[in-house]
Parts: C-alpha cells; structure tokens; sequence
C-alpha cells in the first residue's frame, strides 16, 4: 500500500532522496533549504548513509562531488546565493560526468535579497551559470508531491546520463504541506560500470560507464579538456571539440525523455488564451484558467515540470493553437524570454513579471490580466 | 617485496612525461612520496585516491600516478577528498596541491579539515609563488620579495601554513624542505599511516617563476633553503625579529587523537533504525 503524509516541501524532497537511494548529503545552511539539511542529517544515519555540514557551498558540492565518485548517490541543498557560489562545481560535474542532485530553493534576489521570500529569479542561473559550454538539465516541482517525485526522477535522469541535475524549487512549495503519496517501490537503476580491464571512462559511447574509485581503474578525473581515458589535453581543438559536443548530445538527444509537462484546460482546438508557468507561479494559474473559462474563455495552462533542455516544440504546438500566450513569472522575465524564442512569432506572447515578498499574483489578478490581453 | 626495488616507474602511468620545469621541486617530492610509499609496503597504488586543485603542484598525481585521481576546480581537493573518504573509508585519500590552492583559495578548507581532523593527507607544495600563472605574489611570499604583481616588494607577511594546522588541530603536520630528501620522506610516511589529518608542508623551488625574479637559480634556491632552515626546537627560543626571512622545518604537531571517522561513527553509533 502507497502511504501517505502530510509533508512541508523540503521534507517531502530529503524524504524523495532517500527513497532514491540518495545516500550522501553535504550541505550549508541558507534559508530557505534548511529543513533538507535538517531531515537529511537525521535520516541518513537511520539508512546507512552519510550527512556532513561543510564550510560552504563550494565544500559541499565539492564532497558530493568526491562521494559520487567514490560510488554513493549523493546531493547538496541551498539557495541562490549558495547556488551562485556552486557554479564552479556545477561547470565541473557536468565536464567530469559526475551524477549528483543540486536542489535550488528559490527566494528573491539579487544578493541576499529576501532570504524567506519566494522568487523565480534563478531560471537562467540553472541554464547558463557555469562558464563555458554547459548542457543543463532542471526540473522545476509546483508542489510537495513533486518535490518528492521530481527528486526521485532528478536521481534517475542525473544517474542514467552521468550529469548533474538541478531541482528548482521555491520557498513557497518548499514550505508548503501538501498529502505526499510515497509508492510502495522506486527503483532506480544501478549505474553502468566498466567492464574489467577498460580504459576508456569519457567516451566514446554518449553516456560511458562510470568506474568507482577505489575498484582498480585508475581513473584520473579532471576538470581539464581530457580524451576518453581522462588524460588532460590542453591544447588540441579535436579532443575539446569531441568532448563538448558528446557532452552536449548526451543531454539533448535525451530531450525528450526528460521533458515532463501538465496540459490543464482546454485540451485540443483554438484558444483565446494559454499560459506557461512552472512552479509556484501554476498554482495561482490553475484557479486563473478557471475564472477564464467561467467568463467564455477558451484557455489552457502549459506547467513544465522540467525546464531545461528547454521543450521547444510542446510550446510551439501550444503556440500553434492559441492567440496570446501569458508567461507570468516571479522574475524581471527570464522564461518569456525561452517561450518568446520557442513561439517564433506563431502567437503573441506578453510577460508578467512580479517581484519581492515573495507574493504570487492571485488567480483573479492574473484574470484580469488575461482578460485585458485579449481586450475583452 | 616481489617485482624488484624501488623505481618510481611502477607507480607512474605509462606513456607520460613529467610536464616540470627542469629544477623544479616538483621532481623531488615524486620521488620522496613514492619512496615513502615503497617503504610503506605499497607496491601499487590501488589502495590510494588522490585529489588535488589547480597549480603545478596539483599536476603531481593528476594523471601521471597511475592510480584513481581526481583533478578538481582551484582549491577544492580537500572538500572532495572528504566526499571520497567519508564514502570510502578503506580507501587511502592524498591531497597534493600548491600554497595557493591549498593556502589562498582552499585556505577555509585546510583550516576545517584540521579542526575536523578529518582522515586524509594533505601534502603542500610552497613555492612561495603562484608558479602556473607566471609568478604572482602568494600568501606564503616572504616579505620584501619581488613577484609580477609585488613589483616593488611583498608588503604582506606570509602565513605560516604548518604552524597554522598544527593549531586547528591536525594530528600531524610537519614542514620540510625539497633540501631535506630523508626527512621529508620520513615526514610522508608519518602522513601515509594514523589517523586524522596529516599534513606535511614542502618548501620547494620555483626556478622559473620565483627563483628568476630573485636572482637565483635551482642550485640557488636549494643553498637558501639550507641556510635558512632552522629546526622547530631551536626556534622556539629564537625572537620574531630573529626568525624573520628563516624557514622554520620539523614536526609542528604529532598525536592521535580521535579523526573524523572515529567521531562519525560514534554519533552515527547512536542512530537507531525508524
């Protein structure tokens, strides 16, 4: 029998990261992530795994980082501004091909901003914050029950194609307590390793096996542009080129299996309206289709649940049926840039864009909105 | 021991040709910590992991020892070899990195490695410089030397890395010179066995981008070095005054005291199933 509690956010995705088989947390306090620390730090020691406070950010992604290697599944919990600092490890499991969970509470920034506020601001942090050429790949849960699910699916995705996964969360969801259905099994499946005697560990395959350190390989892990078995090349175009671009095909030849959307309201035929959200933000936009369509309206509500790699051809499909799309987000209007680009001119497309005290616009709000977009 | 004597060649990758400057204390400490591994009874490195940062020091194991390593971002080897040995305690993890990485951008991690005891061996290369970048002013420059970016003379006072984490609380920490081969190698093999945090600090000369700037040479450096070098007890009754532009070299701290391992596991002793 599933079972079911009555979980905050943050509770419901430690508790995700234990039922993934997450056991390795290494973390440093910020508001508004704390109670994932907080319940891994009690839980782990309970299934047999490890919790280590470290000195900051870049510590703790860092010991994620080496557990990873060292075989654990492992993850690190924080806010935009530990988020900023982890970049440099971000960029770094990424190239290294190091599987691991990054989870992003989101509050409003820039700086320290409002640290017990909700915002959306770190969109295109999660995209584009590394340096050089990163491939992201980010979910984006809207509730408790996501935070459980999402968490289990970023241990998956992160752990199938040996890259870091973002769960972009906000102060919102991660505070809210919402029934969370936990099922009977998750079953995530073990990493592929080398057989014996192989040299090759990045490449040629686009997701190679990954060795544990410690089982004989040898394997030198580096940061540097490096061949397939990890020997650093500092200077030769060819084997960056090669790296880069398997790296890249990893994550978007696997696009598809990642996007992860919910399609409310209208479901097929001409709309007056639609919207796109993630988040915090649906959750305001579900009751808002609702008032539309009690006034006439033909609406619908795209929420992804994965934001990158970007699903540039749901939205365009949604584009291909709908007068004006509204992208209303805790942000100066970062996504609507995304959709705007993904839309190609098939649909208006208008943001709206709210931010500080972590306030969302009230379904009726963003009715009005809508309804002044589409001039009735 | 099978297989013959001691040759650095069994622990390096095959096909690989040390990248260091010729002079360079890189060469040196190689041959002392691979001794030190020899002697030790290790005739692979399979028992071992290595991290280490960003600077000609970090470049030692990275991947010219044939064994896993893990060449991490400026200054965070420490961090991940904590992830590797918490997930992996059976496994030896050595950190070799240079003062900058170690002492400048890593410092707060060498500090909390110390404080944490936490059971690696974390082995600094001082060059007094930062060598890979063409030889900017470090936190460890003495005072009055010339560097790209102290043209006129350090201003700052150096840090004292071997007293520093002997002070946070390693369980060993020593600072020896690349002029000092069989103490340096004695020095490793105390950091290759216990508990808690070892760390061992090598002096090592930079001739091509701190030795040059200097007026000296290879040979130069390892003179001053010899010169300069003053055992630890007689120190302690030496003046600040006396002391200063000297390199202080000997064992800073020895004991064994519980490491973060032991600590863990009596805390996680207490966890009981849900």
């Amino acid at each position: 029998m599933p079972e079911a509690y009555l979980w905050p956010g943050n509770i419901a995705c430690a508790e995700g990261a234990i039922a993934a088989g997450c056991r390795f947390f290494a973390g440093y306090p910020i508001t508004p992530a704390n109670e994932i620390s907080e319940h891994m730090a009690k839980r782990l020691p309970e299934v047999g795994g490890i919790f280590i406070q470290m000195e900051d950010e870049m510590a703790s992604l860092g010991a994620v980082i080496g557990a990873s290697w060292a075989g654990l599944r492992a993850m690190t919990a924080t806010s935009g501004p530990g988020f900023s600092l982890m970049q440099e490890l971000i960029g770094y499991a990424f190239f290294t091909e190091t599987p691991c969970v990054i989870v992003d509470v989101m509050r409003v920034g820039p700086s320290t901003g409002q640290a017990t506020r909700a915002a959306q601001g770190d969109v295109m942090q999660a995209r584009w914050g590394p340096h050089g050429d990163y491939a992201a790949v980010v979910l984006a849960p809207s509730s408790p029950q996501e935070m459980f699910d999402l968490t289990v699916r970023a241990f998956d995705i992160s752990e199938r194609l040996r890259t870091p996964v973002v769960v972009l969360s906000d102060e919102i969801i991660a505070h809210m307590r919402e029934n969370v259905i936990v099922p009977d099994e998750i079953r995530i499946p073990e990493r592929a390793r080398p057989e014996r005697g192989r040299q090759e560990f990045f490449g040629p395959e686009l997701v190679p096996p990954m060795p544990r350190l410690g089982d004989g390989f040898n394997v030198p892990v580096t940061g540097s542009t490096h061949d397939e078995r990890g020997i650093r090349f500092t200077r030769d175009p060819i084997v960056h080129r090669r790296l880069i671009k398997r790296l890249w095909a990893k994550v978007y030849s696997s696009a598809r299996e990642v996007w992860d959307w919910e399609l409310c309201g209208e479901q097929e035929g001409k709309l007056d309206l639609a919207f796109v959200s993630f988040g915090s933000m649906s959750r305001s936009v579900l009751e808002a289709i609702d008032i539309l369509a009690s006034r006439g309206l033909r609406v619908a509500s795209l929420r992804l649940k994965a934001i990158w790699p970007f699903p540039d051809e749901v939205v365009a499909k949604l584009a291909e049926r709908a007068e004006a799309i509204i992208v209303p987000e805790l942000n100066m209007g970062q996504l609507v840039r995304e959709v705007r680009r993904a839309v190609a001119g098939r649909a208006r497309v208008i943001g709206l864009s709210r931010v500080g005290g972590g306030e969302l616009p009230t379904p009726e709000e963003l009715a009005e909105f809508a309804l002044e977009v589409v001039g009735r | 021991m099978s297989g013959g004597g001691f040759s650095i060649r069994r622990y390096l990758r095959p096909g690989l040709k040390l990248p260091f400057c010729p002079g360079c204390g890189c060469y040196t400490i190689i041959n002392c910590f691979l001794k030190a591994v020899w002697e030790l009874g290790h005739e692979d490195l399979s028992e071992f992991a290595f991290c280490s940062g960003i600077g000609c020091a970090a470049w030692i194991p990275s991947p010219y020892f044939n064994a896993d390593s893990i060449h991490t971002p400026h200054g965070r080897a420490i961090p991940v070899a904590t992830g590797v040995k918490l997930a992996r305690p059976e496994l030896k993890v050595v950190v070799f990195g240079g003062d900058g990485d170690i002492a400048g951008i890593g410092c707060g991690h060498l500090i909390h490695a110390a404080r944490r005891n936490t059971d690696i061996t974390v082995i600094m290369v001082n060059n007094m410089v930062y060598g890979m970048t063409g030889g900017q002013v470090a936190p460890t420059t003495p005072l009055g030397a010339k560097t790209t970016t102290t043209p006129l003379g350090c201003f700052e006072r150096p840090l004292d890395v071997a007293n520093v984490v002997a002070a946070a609380g390693a369980n060993y920490s020593a600072r020896w010179t690349t002029a000092h081969r069989r103490q340096l190698t004695d020095a490793f093999r105390r950091a290759l066995t216990g508990r808690g945090l070892r760390f061992v600090e090598v002096v090592s000369p930079c001739p091509t981008n701190f030795g040059r700037r200097m007026g000296m040479d290879a040979k130069a450096l390892l003179r001053w070095f010899v010169e300069a070098s003053v055992p630890i007890e007689e120190a302690r009754n030496m003046g600040a005054e006396e002391l200063r532009g000297r390199i202080v070299v000997g064992t800073f701290a020895d004991r064994d005291e519980p490491g973060l391992l032991d600590r863990l596991r009596e805390a996680y002793g207490r966890a009981r199933p849900p």
